[in-house]
């Protein structure tokens, strides 16, 4: 008879008002015991409506029976035939918008803790296994990688199971993308999972290049002309900030997300003066947005010592995109959430430092094109709130350097590049591309599912071209 | 890990390095930079290319050791290694068509317009160079200026060699004497480019200045290089760093500048340099 508990067995954390002022990991993962326990709530239903739901297809079922079992590396192994970095899926996937949102034990109660033991079985694996990954005997062929995100780490890790020499070129001095700049070391952990993921891919024989910016150092031409690579895929991902064009938006304080996060988790500016990289932080922070990156902000910003930290949204609460465990975390963190908030405008000293955001209180009207209720400005309802740090976190698009230096490279307008679905091939023979690049600021998950489609459809082609 | 080939010392506060960097040194233009990390735990600085050798696969940088970064960068010696060294970034500074052109350098900004001069001379333009320095013990590269260009004009804040007074007082009187410019390039401390293009503009000669500022990535995702250039928002590191000097907001870039300097004072006061054996 399966655990029938209503609720998932809890995971511990660390206390709120301890972790509001450290980096380490919040949720500290399940042990062994509490792992059975939550896998004995599985019905191992017979047409599996999680596994539907997730980008990459992990067979769930299968590797939650291992774990109930006690068969810790049998369910390791079997998330890896399809997943190529489950310590990091199991951290930062919506689970609650893919695999666990079909569980039909969500029906009545909580979906199963599909995430959590996902995670726990690639923890224990970290721990446990130690002898290395074979390297695959090389076809001869070469491919190279555009990027060392999500997408490209999978297309590459896949690539390179199949016998491909793979290079992957990264512009940053660290490979991990958004998993090494972007996400906190307090959701993810850098050193003991994200490197340690690459790490075996390297195993895996994927050689990566740092500081290569791809448009500049080299470019896709070359790659595939006198450099002797039969395929290229492109997972460059979303990284080019938007601004929000307000009146003071280049004052002293003003932040892109992208430029506060890059600072913190890659620069390590938390560290400071130990890392040399600085970040100013003042008593009141304001982060404008709603995504899962305005919540990373926010609790960096509370931990780097901002007494007060406002999460500033023009919707309500129940259109934020942020995943609803991290609007609980930062609620739990004492962010504070001003919702139908939008600013206006950003107010400065006469030295041109922040002092204020100028907002307008907004009201829900009819909805618009993406569903939601659009926000109405109410007139004469503006206010000034006392700030001296604002980050800007509504969005970004994919970089234009890649679509900007390759001839015919066939984009969107807002710059994305435009592939088939079914294989990431673009317009260009032999250039395939996925993930952020393609669809815009998007997850993970689904970038790692992109780069597997790719992988597939590169391995069909080179073969066909035999 | 990117070697050091060769390193001199031009003056007491500038150092030239060349460095083994061949993606750089097989694409990198006149006007175009870097941006590199001293060690595991260093910042990203930028710092724009002197020089290179294509076929050796070398880029040579000269730098101010101002701050901890660059303290610790004039440490290293021939033989250690850089730990990070990513480029070439930017775009190239346009040189096409022109026939006389007036290169200014302020201090170590001469070391940044050396490029575009040398550039310009093996084009077949005409190049008068003004370099200034504030004392003699600082003038650079007066060899390496002088071959590429048809007339130097050294000056001196305190007229301890060449001629005493600043940049823009050389360059009025040769407009003044008659020379035609059709440009003015214009690289050094943000005050001097600044006066430079409020003189050019009275006389109505393009003129394009080198920005300087703050940088993390250098690949246009995040923002923190951002000026105003005719009254738009643009990212020096991808946009620029070359932007016609009239249209720059050089007010916000020198407040901009001064963003982190209580932080860069405290590093720089601690002083506590890592070593690298």
């Amino acid at each position: 008879m399966a655990n029938m508990a209503p609720k998932k067995v809890k995971m511990p954390e660390q206390e709120p008002t301890v972790r509001n002022k450290n980096f380490k990991e919040v949720a500290l993962g399940y042990t062994a015991d509490m792992a059975k326990e939550e896998a004995e709530r599985c019905l191992h239903c017979k047409h599996m409506p999680c596994v539907k739901g997730c980008p990459v297809n992990v067979q769930i079922p299968d590797f939650i029976g291992l774990i109930k079992e006690g068969d810790f590396k049998g369910a390791y192994e079997k998330i890896s035939e399809t997943s190529a970095l489950p310590a990091i899926c199991g951290r930062v996937c919506p689970q609650e918008s893919q695999c666990e949102k079909y569980c039909v034990r969500g029906i009545k109660g909580e979906p199963v803790a599909i995430g959590r033991l996902e995670r726990f079985a690639a923890d224990w694996a970290m721990e446990h296994i130690k002898e290395g990954v074979k390297k695959p005997e090389s076809n001869g062929k070469k491919v190279a990688v555009v990027g060392a995100g999500p997408a490209s780490l999978t297309c590459a890790g896949d690539l390179a199971k199949l016998g491909y020499e793979v290079t992957v070129f990264e512009a940053f001095h660290k490979a991990g993308g958004v998993l090494v700049y972007g996400i906190p070391e307090f959701r993810l952990p850098k050193k003991e999972i994200v490197q340690k993921e690459i790490d075996k891919l390297k195993e895996l024989g994927v050689k990566i290049e740092l500081n290569v910016v791809v448009g500049k150092s080299i470019n896709i031409d070359e790659l595939l002309g006198e450099e002797g690579y039969s395929a290229v895929f492109i997972g460059s991902g979303a990284g080019l900030p938007k601004f929000m064009h307000l009146p003071g938006e280049n004052l002293n304080g003003v932040y892109s997300a992208n430029e506060f996060l890059t600072r913190i988790n890659l620069m390590n500016a938390y560290r400071w003066p130990d890392a040399d990289t600085p970040v100013k932080i003042g008593k009141n922070v304001a982060i404008v947005g709603g995504g899962n990156v305005a919540m990373d902000a926010a609790r960096c910003a509370k931990r780097l010592g901002a007494e007060n930290v406002y999460i500033v949204y023009r919707r309500s609460e129940e259109e934020m995109p942020a995943r609803l465990e991290e609007i609980h975390h930062a609620k739990e963190e004492e962010i504070i959430f001003k919702m139908l908030t939008n600013p206006v405008e950003i107010v400065g000293s006469e030295d041109g430092w922040v002092t204020g955001l100028k907002c307008v209180e907004m009201e829900l009207g009819e909805p618009d094109e993406s569903g939601r209720r659009r926000p109405v400005e109410k007139k004469g309802s503006d206010f000034v709130l006392d700030m001296d740090t604002v980050v800007i976190a509504i969005g970004q698009s994919p970089n234009p350097l890649i679509k900007n230096t390759t001839e015919g490279l066939a984009t969107q307008p807002w710059g994305g590049i435009i592939v088939d679905e079914e294989t990431g091939a673009t317009n260009i023979e032999g250039v395939y591309a996925g993930g952020d690049a393609v669809t815009g600021a998007a997850t993970v998950i689904l970038a790692m599912g992109a780069g597997k489609t790719a992988a597939k459809a590169i391995d069909e082609y080179i073969k066909s071209k035999k | 890990m990117y070697k050091i080939i060769k390193k001199e010392v031009l003056n007491p506060q500038i150092t030239l390095m060349e460095v083994e960097a061949p993606y750089v040194a097989k694409k990198v233009q006149a006007g175009q930079f870097i941006i590199l990390r001293v060690d595991e735990l260093g910042e990203r600085i930028p710092l724009t290319v002197a020089d290179y050798n294509r076929e050796k696969g070398t880029v040579t940088i000269i730098f101010q050791a101002i701050g901890k970064s660059t303290k610790m960068l004039a440490q290293l010696n021939e033989g250690d290694s850089i730990h990070d060294f990513v480029g070439p970034l930017g775009v190239a500074t346009h040189l096409d068509g022109v026939k006389k052109a007036a290169v200014i350098g302020g201090g170590l900004g001469t070391a940044i317009a050396y490029p575009s001069a040398k550039a310009l001379h093996e084009k077949g333009a005409e190049v008068d160079i003004i370099a200034g320095f504030r004392n003699k013990d600082l003038i650079i590269l007066e060899k390496e200026l002088a071959q590429s260009s048809s007339r130097v004009f050294i000056t001196t804040d305190d007229g301890s060699n060449g001629r005493k007074g600043f940049v823009t007082d050389m360059l009025k009187q040769l407009i003044e004497e008659g020379n035609q410019y059709d440009l003015v390039i214009a690289i050094g401390p943000l005050i001097m480019m600044k006066f430079v293009c409020q003189l050019t503009k009275q006389y109505g000669i393009k003129t394009i200045v080198s920005m300087n500022p703050v940088m993390i990535d250098g690949t246009g995702m995040c923002g923190g290089c951002r000026v105003t250039v005719g009254g738009e928002t643009k990212f020096a590191c991808v946009d620029g760093p070359d932007f016609d000097g009239h249209l720059v907001d050089f007010d916000e870039a020198m407040r901009r500048q001064q963003m982190y300097k209580d932080e860069e004072r405290k590093a720089c006061e601690d002083c506590r340099l890592r070593r690298h054996e």
